[in-house]
């Protein structure tokens, strides 16, 4: 039983299923990023929650009430939209304190919450104004100061931060992220950001084509992805796939495949799976995340597995904290995370460390990842 | 080469500006030549017009003919003058234009945010009544009028122009909303805010141009509107454009032209106005309305 529980729930257009048995359960202060591609139905569950579009079969339940069917300003949740959604008519301390005036409040308790959430906001000095007289991340703030005065049990963003630039971007996130800290809400976020559900989340939900393809820590997604989706949908530059033969050698288990000369390398797993093992002889997709080839000096000490193959560089991309390299690997261009000064030039042929306990290899049939 | 083929271009600029100038200057004394005429003849004695002086200035300049439209001319049988009939206009246009545009601003609401099924196809018929001749609806109307015990009355035209307004007002109102963010009702929706609340908090608020649209558009129509009111109202209940028409139509008597003058310029005054005051917001609001829809 969780704060906030998802229970097998679908939505259907017609005929057409857009979200298939969707079952996730929130606790108490958790902050649960909906991440996916557009159309994959995280806006549609989000909706679902805050009770904006009807819930086919399965249930919604915030702290063990049943939530379908009641409306959605009798559930306790506030809202930010990715629009801002303020009413433009209505000077900032209006906006943010409307719902609590059609919730009856007494006008004294919603000036006091009002002055409580503009400070903690920072937004004293603009109540006075009208939404359109507010850049981007005023706008944002009192957004969710709107969300926030309500007290609500559940916090709903929808893509909030998508309308920014890129700079207000990541403040805005740092600021979500310490209110989150602070307040100590439950939160549901959906996002397209891959970046945005990683450093914002306790928990995310990857989705796509309306099923959650993997529900963990960011940590998990990020390591461990559960399939060759997720794999490549989180993280940027996205991880490195290749097809390699796998190999068994007494307890070894090795991956062969070739380096852009076209000569045989192999590299051996850390930790082999007894699944692994099983496919001794067969193709599989290999997936190392471009952090996991480095130089050899930047290479991850604590690892007991570091492999170190020559290879030629072709392309060079210093994005200053760090430098990417583009090579080939197995007749796949690869892209490897080389520490800034790393001095590489396009051409050359230098030594990769590939850090083996990183990798990770899919089923290249059912696409999903070999424990 | 660059200073000398710049100085051409603003030579020829010159010349097809002026000559644009003189063609617009051309046409606006052209349109303005039969306001000219009224103004003319309204202020000068009858004498001078019957002389043939039609297009000169009057050399007798005179108010009377504006007072004798307003108060004593005989409209029909008695010699009433415009005045009653100008305030039947203001009762019948006042509540018909305010009824259209709240009901048309309702109607948009639900149709854009409140969609239901075949919510298309019934804006689709409500439509039909900006094609509908009125000379169709002439009797079944009569009727309707007749049941209800309208007729003949300030209500009954009141109704009539309802009726065949809301299809405008609709119109405007629906287009204008669709572009209206659907967020912000949803938002509202979340703060707890009812059905009416939201439109009366939320949107009517932020549709001051298409209201002004509206609004002058339905004045126009239901002050100019001359057939409805010859067929529903009887005698002293007759709008201003029908009172109008005995005025000028009357067969006996003398053919008094400059009341003649004075009284239809009375009769156009009030949609004059409403242009001079809101026409400002007229164009801007067509324009908002247009871009989605």
């Amino acid at each position: 039983m969780g704060f906030l529980d998802i229970d097998n729930a679908t939505k259907s257009y017609g005929a057409v299923e857009v979200l298939h048995k969707v079952d996730i359960a929130v606790e108490e202060g958790e902050f649960l990023v909906l991440v996916g591609p557009s159309g994959c139905g995280k806006s549609t569950l989000l909706n679902m929650i805050a009770g904006l579009e009807e819930i086919t079969s399965g249930e919604i339940r915030i702290k063990d009430n049943v939530m379908n069917g009641v409306h959605p300003s009798k559930r306790n949740i506030a809202m930010v939209f990715q629009s801002y959604a303020l009413y433009p008519n209505m000077s900032v301390g209006q906006n943010i304190t409307f719902g609590l005036e059609m919730h009856g409040t007494p006008k004294e308790d919603r000036d006091a919450a009002l002055k409580d959430v503009s400070k903690l906001l920072q937004i004293e000095q603009l109540l006075d104004r009208k939404p359109g007289q507010l850049s981007g991340g005023q706008r944002q703030r009192v957004a969710m100061g709107r969300a926030l005065v309500r007290n609500p049990d559940v916090f709903l963003f929808d893509e909030p931060l998508s309308n920014l630039d890129a700079k207000l971007r990541v403040d805005m996130r740092t600021e979500i992220k310490k209110l989150h800290q602070k307040l100590g809400t439950t939160i549901v976020y959906v996002t397209h950001d891959q970046i945005e559900a990683l450093t914002l989340s306790t928990r995310i939900a990857v989705m796509n084509g309306g099923y959650v393809q993997q529900l963990g820590t960011p940590k998990e997604i990020y390591d461990n992805p559960a399939n060759l989706f997720v794999a490549t949908f989180m993280g940027s530059p996205s991880m490195n796939l290749m097809d390699v033969k796998v190999r068994a050698n007494g307890n070894a288990i090795f991956a062969e495949t070739t380096n852009d000369a076209g000569d045989a390398i192999s590299l051996t797993f850390a930790n082999p799976s007894e699944e692994l093992k099983a496919h001794d002889g067969n193709t599989i997709t290999l997936g190392i995340r471009p952090e996991a080839i480095t130089d050899p000096d930047g290479a991850d000490r604590g690892s007991s597995h570091v492999e170190t193959v020559e290879n030629s560089v072709m392309v060079t991309e210093p994005a200053g904290s760090d430098t990417f390299v583009t090579t080939t690997l197995g007749g796949t261009e690869c892209i490897a995370r080389l520490r800034a000064d790393a001095d590489v030039q396009p051409g050359q042929r230098v030594p990769f460390a590939i850090n083996m306990e990183k990798a990770v290899a899919f089923d290249p049939k059912t696409e999903a990842r070999i424990n | 080469m660059a200073v000398a083929s710049s100085d051409t271009a603003i030579r020829t600029g010159r010349i097809t500006r002026t000559f644009l100038y003189l063609v617009l200057i051309l046409f606006a004394l052209f349109y303005m030549l039969p306001l000219y005429v009224m103004l003319v003849n309204s202020v000068k004695p009858l004498s001078e017009i019957t002389g043939g002086g039609m297009m000169s200035l009057p050399q007798v300049w005179t108010l009377e003919p504006w007072s004798k439209a307003w108060n004593s001319a005989q409209i029909g049988v008695e010699p009433t003058g415009l005045a009653p009939y100008f305030w039947n206009s203001i009762k019948m246009v006042v509540p018909a234009v305010a009824i259209s545009t709240v009901l048309g601003a309702l109607n948009g609401y639900v149709l854009t945010k409140w969609r239901f099924k075949y919510d298309t196809i019934l804006f689709g018929l409500m439509l039909f009544a900006c094609f509908i001749p009125f000379q169709i609806v002439l009797i079944p109307m009569a009727r309707i009028l007749g049941e209800l015990g309208l007729a003949g009355s300030t209500a009954g035209l009141v109704l009539v122009h309802v009726v065949y307004g809301i299809g405008f007002s609709t119109l405007y109102f629906r287009n204008y909303y669709a572009a209206f963010p659907t967020e912000l009702v949803r938002a509202a929706q979340i703060d707890g805010a009812g059905f009416f609340q939201i439109f009366w908090r939320i949107l009517l608020p932020s549709s001051g141009p298409i209201t002004v649209v509206c609004v002058i558009w339905q004045f126009t129509n239901i002050w100019n509107d001359f057939l409805f009111g010859a067929s529903f109202a009887s005698g002293g209940g007759a709008p201003m454009t029908v009172a109008l028409n005995n005025l000028v139509q009357s067969s006996t008597g003398v053919k008094e032209y400059n009341v003649h003058f004075a009284g239809a310029i009375l009769a156009a005054l009030p949609t004059l106005l409403v242009y001079i005051v809101a026409g400002r917001y007229f164009v801007r609001g067509l324009m908002a309305g247009s871009v989605k829809g």
